[in-house]
């Protein structure tokens, strides 16, 4: 839950601007950008996420050493990942 | 020494853990607090310890939300699941902690409908699919994820969903700090401030912490270099002569928080005058519930909650260990009665938990071989 986990903007939703699909783990999903306010997004930036929701914007660095020790620390990163696959909010 | 086999910039790590050393002064001793369990987490899995000289000490902190739930609120959330038509949903990190009734797990197989969830979103829209049931979502963790609730508290106000509502436990960061500097057992000097957390609140809510008790705090990322650098920071403090709140983790984590994810708290929620936790007791100011306005959202005005207080097992330390009074294997049920498989306390449950850090990733056996060998 505490987990912040780096996810690539894909997509940004015209409809519903809070919204927006990423790629997060090898999978696509649609998380809520609602919170980075005023931080201009588009398809290819990175944010890390919590709880479906993205918290700030990382640099692509940032986002590869994030994914790197995620990678490291093993059964929570993987279940975390598990239980966002399993979601799909919206 | 597993970190300096498997982490790629173990060069790194030598050259700052011998600058962490050059920066002790001789016969002093060092004790630094890591608030936030996700730092718990790195530094026992990269075995970070053996890289500091024997003059520092990490002792761990409260930050992690599971572990600080008091049993009392895990029996008010079971209440509430056992109501008629309830589907209680919650993250998967709180289905094994122990309530007075056991755990979530128990309660479902006892017959009540409670799902994890990954998002407060999934659990708005599970409410979505289900008109004829009350949906409650059982909200926990600090500043990180307050802002999530927050939101999905006022998407559900737009939708005018009335089959939804938040049993808030949301806890601040801030007071549970100013009770451990409080406290008269522990001395330390000084802390690695939060990750998360800090995004959104900054860095700046931690100056009392350097103005009132001079103390020095770094705020740190959660990969092993992060953590050495933030302790090096400290000791450059130390050894200036400074007391200052500094940010390690500027790549994340900017000075004035995150200020559209505040303002969604302080719109949503307001302070309860107090709140219970493990090990820290009753603190004042240190937890969040719904504000009036947003009543009917809260399951606390909608349900019967009980609202008893549990007292812990007496068999179970957490209290010792969140206040960073023992080490976890130090505790009397550590790996024997208590394990991540049968958690008799909430440090062993979480993942972020110090107790089950220690136990997942055998610095306990390593430790105890090390010190039979001596």
């Amino acid at each position: 839950m505490c987990l912040g986990i780096p996810g690539e903007i894909v997509e940004l939703n015209g409809d519903e601007p809070d919204l927006a699909s990423v790629a997060v783990g090898g999978v696509r999903r649609m998380i809520n950008i609602g919170l980075l306010e005023g931080e201009p997004l588009a398809p290819g930036d990175w944010v890390l996420i919590h709880v479906g929701f993205a918290l700030s914007k990382i640099d692509e660095r940032e986002a590869a050493d994030a994914l790197e020790f995620l990678e490291s620390i093993g059964q929570a990163y993987a279940d975390e990942l598990d239980a966002l696959r399993a979601a799909a909010p919206e | 020494m597993r970190f300096v086999d498997e982490y790629r910039d173990a060069a790194k790590a030598q050259a700052l853990a011998a600058e962490i050393a050059s920066r002790c002064e001789p016969g002093r001793h060092y004790k630094f607090m890591e608030v936030c369990g996700g730092h718990t987490h790195t530094i026992y899995k990269h075995g970070l310890e053996d890289y500091l000289p024997e003059t520092v000490t990490l002792v761990h902190g409260p930050g992690c939300p599971v572990c600080v739930i008091p049993m009392g609120r895990i029996d008010d959330a079971m209440a509430i699941a056992e109501q008629p038509d309830v589907i209680l949903t919650t993250f998967g990190d709180m289905m094994r902690v122990p309530g007075g009734h056991g755990s979530f797990f128990d309660a479902r197989a006892r017959g009540a409908d409670i799902r994890m969830v990954y998002s407060p979103l999934d659990a708005l829209r599970i409410a979505r699919d289900n008109p004829g049931r009350r949906i409650v979502f059982l909200a926990i963790g600090f500043e990180t994820t307050a802002p999530s609730t927050a939101m999905t508290v006022l998407r559900a106000e737009r939708e005018a969903l009335e089959n939804f509502s938040v049993f808030c436990n949301h806890v601040t960061i801030v007071p549970a700090l100013k009770a451990i500097l409080d406290s008269p057992d522990l001395r330390l000097d000084g802390f690695l401030g939060p990750g998360h957390v800090s995004t959104v609140i900054g860095c700046r809510p931690y100056e009392f912490v350097a103005r009132q008790y001079g103390r020095p705090i770094v705020t740190a990322g959660f990969e092993p270099l992060d953590i050495l650098q933030a302790i090096a920071m400290l000791l450059d403090q130390l050894g200036d002569g400074r007391v200052e709140v500094e940010n390690q983790y500027r790549r994340v984590v900017p000075w004035d928080g995150n200020p559209k994810a505040l303002r969604v708290i302080g719109e949503v929620m307001e302070l309860r005058p107090y709140f219970e936790w493990r090990g820290l007791g009753f603190i004042s100011h240190s937890a969040l519930r719904l504000r009036d306005a947003y009543a009917r959202f809260d399951a606390e005005a909608i349900f019967d909650v009980p609202g008893h207080r549990v007292a812990d097992p007496k068999a179970c330390q957490c209290g010792e260990v969140l206040k960073g009074a023992i080490k976890p294997w130090e505790c009397k049920v550590f790996g024997t009665a208590c394990t991540p498989e049968t958690p008799i306390g909430t440090c062993m449950v979480s993942s972020e938990g110090a107790c089950a850090a220690y136990y997942n990733f055998g610095r306990f056996t390593r430790t105890r071989v090390r010190s039979s060998a001596q």
